[in-house]
């Protein structure tokens, strides 16, 4: 529920310090959204954040806002809960890769399906940060952790792809230390209507150090990010490469100067889902150039919507509910 | 030869058949006759667990048992003085349970060599003399019921159908229940297929006809209306009084009810019964588990509604750690668990009490709760509204434990003035200018609920402890010690808020107190009072609250020299007392996945008299 009170960082942000490791991608993920909320015109006792367990949970306790620290993997069943039973507020559900993907798989893909509606912010570390370091669901194969010392061997989800596949309604994907990208992002994902899936891309500097850097760093970073914008080319590493539609009807990643320009694909955020499951299994990413930004964005009833809608149907038909009418209906019998 | 008609005092009837037979519908139907006739009555479903086993086999075979008499009935009866067998594996599967003498009513055609084999039978038992001491009557109810539905016009399957109907109305006849209700219950239910509806008049009616106008029934029986308190009635099983009473405790306290579950037996007819009445404003939600469903509610009563989760035995080990949640943050919430038979899936459609310390201890860390059980189906009612009343006023989760036995079956009930329903106030937290703490307490013990919307009052809680007060986060020693305590005393505080444990205890000086919970009260009150016609003194009381105890239950169990304690489990509330009040309390349990026999009880009090 929009309002048009000015507000400030400020008005978000708790009295509690965080309590991250310095240097933790957590910390501009932080900022940024504490910055962004004010734009969104929604008052702090009007918007709840929900967390499951792991180093993204304690995020509810930095904003000033109602929060919900929950139990691992639960957030998304949680922030159903209070999403369904009151349409009014704006929830945020802040979880991790382990706590979204593997604990708690099944809620997430429920409430996307079910297109409750969520902004669900998946901080991707590729590990388990507070339990001090054991791979993850979106751990690389052959990844060398304290559980797994002669490297993992089961493959990683991709989490992008796994959350359309759950017919999800807006999915996208951004990187902590990229403020702006991150923002643009979080506006676009808090303006959608419905379930909408945002992984973040976040370093681990203790446990899993530099796993983003193909795309991250500086320096590499602008080379190997495939930015998605809809309606326009995709075109990347300072225009020399693009993503085209090869002769086998796959997607490849090629050389602009080798390519038909009319080859080129355009990005569409509201087709059907299948360009944007190509985009998102287009390369083994983050270790190769991989796309960031919305890959779909579509419109379907929220599920809270649904529900009420549903209720005021049942009390047009039946008006509101009649308890004595209730309890004598039926066969009943006067002694 | 003309009837007599038999003054009887109680009857058991038992209906059985194939699952597909009809059999729940065909005694639901006696039921509703029969209380509209006034008798009291009890009602015993008992199905199987397949949803359709082989047909003709003794796995598939449904039951339904209906004790009803003109005195007061606490029980569906230990056993049936008549069983109306639809096919031979019905009369192997349920023989056992008709008293010796009692009265048998087969259905001839049923009885072919395919049936009897597929029913595990050498010999056919109507000719090889084990029905020997039995009352047999053979009735060719499907050939009859064909023959009268033929000019209806419908086909043979479906007249064959509706064979359950001449039966009903052969027993209705037998025992004098009134056509009308059953009548005018067909027309409400198959008014749109005029074919369907004619078949099963005709059927009802052949079968209420073939009893009056053969010869074969000697004589009919007479049960008349029993005494009962002025007011209104009606027919409730324990799953309806559930639904019902979260509706009248939603409207009760102002909150909408939000109702979040997953399909199990014998649950899941709560959330059927509760997703009919969203015009009341009800939230249901069919989750993706059970965990997902717990931590739904739990985050809708974060909101401010009332919120339930309902679940069974299985349910209940996979919302503990939600469950754990609740306590400590603190949030009123009602887990309703419906037993069955146990560990994990056990026997799901049967009976049992076997969660008790389940739902006492069924957490990691030190995690009070508060725990109530109906009696009665009809108790389920007022169980949940006090249920409601708690958790609102202590701001914790309650778990409320019901049985499959209690679901299914049904009794009379005297209807409450639903105007009448005490107010339930939420009291949610207001503003008032000084910093807003979360884990601050009032009298009872009890932390302010903040609804999320309500300006100024911004917290945060979550499953980490908490420092007493302020609600920040806490790794204090001596203030997890303080929490520990303080979530404790507020739980064992609801006794003095909840009335003394009555005993029924005409003497005052009984040799022996009987106690039990949940629904074995039926049967412990019936084998009481046959232990007190034979001169013996026995007292009996009923927790309903099982955490905290009512204040003086210490006071009750220390004052009889003995205390016998059935229960459908080996022993749990009788472990609690002991371990509680250091009382050497004798333990009386059965655990085969049905409820108490009052018979087996006459034993055991017997036993404990002497002991």
């Amino acid at each position: 529920m929009a309002d048009t009170l000015e507000r400030t960082k400020k008005d978000f942000t708790s009295d509690q310090e965080p309590r991250w490791c310095p240097g933790c991608g957590d910390y501009a993920i932080l900022a940024a959204v504490q910055s962004f909320m004010p734009e969104l015109g929604v008052a702090p006792e009007n918007t709840v954040f929900v967390s499951g367990i792991g180093c993204s949970g304690r995020f509810t306790y930095y904003m000033d806002t109602y929060g919900f620290h929950g139990i691992h993997g639960r957030a998304p069943a949680i922030a159903t809960g209070i999403a369904t039973a009151r349409p009014d507020l704006t929830v945020w559900v802040v979880t991790g890769d382990g706590d979204a993907l593997s604990i708690g798989g099944n809620h997430l893909i429920h409430a996307l399906r079910r297109n409750v509606n969520l902004k669900i912010l998946m901080f991707n570390n590729q590990i388990y940060g507070l339990t001090k370091g054991q791979y993850s669901p979106t751990s690389e194969v052959g990844k060398v952790t304290k559980s797994t010392p002669f490297g993992s061997v089961d493959r990683p989800f991709d989490p992008v792809a796994l959350a359309l596949g759950a017919a999800a309604t807006f999915v996208a994907r951004t990187i902590d230390n990229d403020r702006k990208h991150l923002t643009d992002v979080l506006r676009e994902a808090a303006e959608h209507p419905g379930a909408a899936f945002v992984e973040i891309y976040q370093n681990c500097n203790v446990f899993n150090d530099g796993a983003f850097d193909l795309l991250r760093d500086k320096s590499q970073g602008p080379h190997n990010q495939i930015r998605l914008v809809h309606g326009e080319p995709i075109v990347f590493d300072e225009g020399t490469r693009c993503v085209r539609l090869a002769a086998n009807g796959r997607l490849e990643i090629a050389a602009v100067a080798d390519t038909d320009p009319a080859q080129i694909i355009t990005h569409d955020v509201h087709g059907p889902p299948s360009l944007a499951f190509t985009l998102a299994q287009l390369s083994q990413g983050p270790t190769e150039p991989t796309c960031i930004g919305v890959f779909r964005e579509v419109q379907r009833t929220t599920y809270g919507e649904a529900v009420h809608d549903q209720i005021a149907r049942a009390r047009e038909r039946s008006g509101d509910g009649d308890l004595e009418a209730l309890l004598t209906g039926g066969d009943t019998w006067s002694v | 030869m003309s009837t007599t008609v038999e003054q009887r005092e109680r009857v058991v009837v038992r209906f059985a058949g194939d699952s597909g037979d009809g059999m729940q519908l065909t005694g639901d139907r006696f039921t509703s006759a029969t209380a509209l006739l006034g008798n009291d009555l009890a009602t015993l479903p008992d199905f199987p667990a397949e949803i359709r086993a082989p047909a003709g086999t003794v796995h598939g075979v449904s039951a339904f048992q209906i004790q009803f008499a003109s005195t007061d009935v606490t029980t569906p009866g230990d056993h049936a003085d008549v069983l109306v067998a639809m096919n031979p594996a019905a009369l192997k599967a349920d023989l056992p349970t008709v008293v010796r003498g009692g009265t048998l009513i087969l259905n001839e055609d049923a009885f072919q060599q395919r049936n009897l084999d597929k029913a595990g039978y050498e010999a056919d038992p109507r000719t090889d003399g084990s029905l020997d001491g039995y009352q047999v009557y053979s009735v060719p109810m499907t050939s009859i019921t064909v023959r009268a539905v033929e000019p209806v016009g419908v086909g043979k399957k479906e007249a064959e159908r509706a064979k359950n109907m001449f039966a009903l109305g052969l027993v209705s006849w037998m025992y004098d229940r009134p056509t009308a209700p059953t009548l005018e219950w067909l027309e409400r239910k198959f008014g749109g297929k005029p074919e369907i509806l004619d078949a099963n008049v005709a059927a009802f009616n052949a079968g209420y006809n073939f009893g009056e106008t053969t010869e074969l029934f000697a004589h009919r029986v007479e049960v008349k209306a029993a005494p009962a308190e002025p007011g209104t009635y009606r027919n409730i099983a324990g799953a309806q009084a559930l639904a019902w009473g979260l509706i009248a405790a939603s409207r009760a306290s102002g909150l909408p009810l939000f109702y979040a579950s997953y399909p199990i037996t014998p649950a899941s007819d709560l959330l059927h019964e509760l997703s009919r009445h969203k015009h009341f404003g009800v939230i249901t939600v069919q989750a993706e588990d059970e965990i997902a469903a717990a931590n739904m509610a739990l985050g809708a009563a974060f909101t401010g509604q009332l919120a339930v989760t309902g679940t069974s035995g299985p349910g209940l080990d996979l919302k503990a750690e939600t469950i754990g949640l609740a306590v400590i943050t603190e949030l009123p919430m009602i887990i309703v668990d419906v037993q069955r038979a146990g560990p994990s899936t056990g026997m799901p459609t049967k009976t049992e009490q076997g969660d008790l310390l389940a739902a006492m201890f069924g957490r990691h860390g030190e995690s009070p709760i508060p725990i109530i059980a109906s009696s009665t189906p009809s108790g389920c009612f007022d169980v949940v509204l006090d249920a409601a009343r708690v958790a609102i006023r202590y701001r914790t989760p309650v778990i409320v434990l019901s049985d499959s036995f209690l679901q299914n079956s049904s009794e009379p009930w005297r209807l409450p003035d639903a105007s009448s329903i005490e107010r339930i106030d939420p009291h949610f937290a207001q503003p008032n200018g000084a910093v807003f703490h979360p884990y601050a307490r009032n009298e009872d013990g009890a932390r302010p609920w903040a609804i999320p919307g309500t300006a100024g009052l911004q917290h945060r809680i979550g499953g980490l402890e908490r420092e007493d007060v302020t609600g920040a986060i806490s790794y204090d020693a001596d203030n997890h010690e303080r929490m520990t305590d303080l979530r404790r005393e507020k739980v064992a505080g609801i006794a003095t808020s909840l009335p003394p444990l009555e005993v029924d205890d005409p003497t005052g000086d009984a040799d022996l107190l009987v106690l039990g919970w949940g629904s074995t009260a039926g049967s412990i009150r019936a084998a009481v009072r046959r232990a007190r016609d034979s001169g013996e003194k026995v007292a009996h009381a009923h927790l309903r609250w099982l955490n905290p105890m009512p204040s003086n239950t210490g006071d009750v169990v220390r004052r009889y020299p003995r205390v016998l304690i059935p229960e459908i489990n080996e022993g749990q509330l009788a472990l609690l007392i002991r371990a509680r009040f250091l009382i050497d309390a004798l333990s009386f349990s059965r655990v085969q996945g049905r409820p108490l026999w009052a018979d087996e009880l006459d034993d055991a009090i017997e036993e404990a008299l002497r002991g």
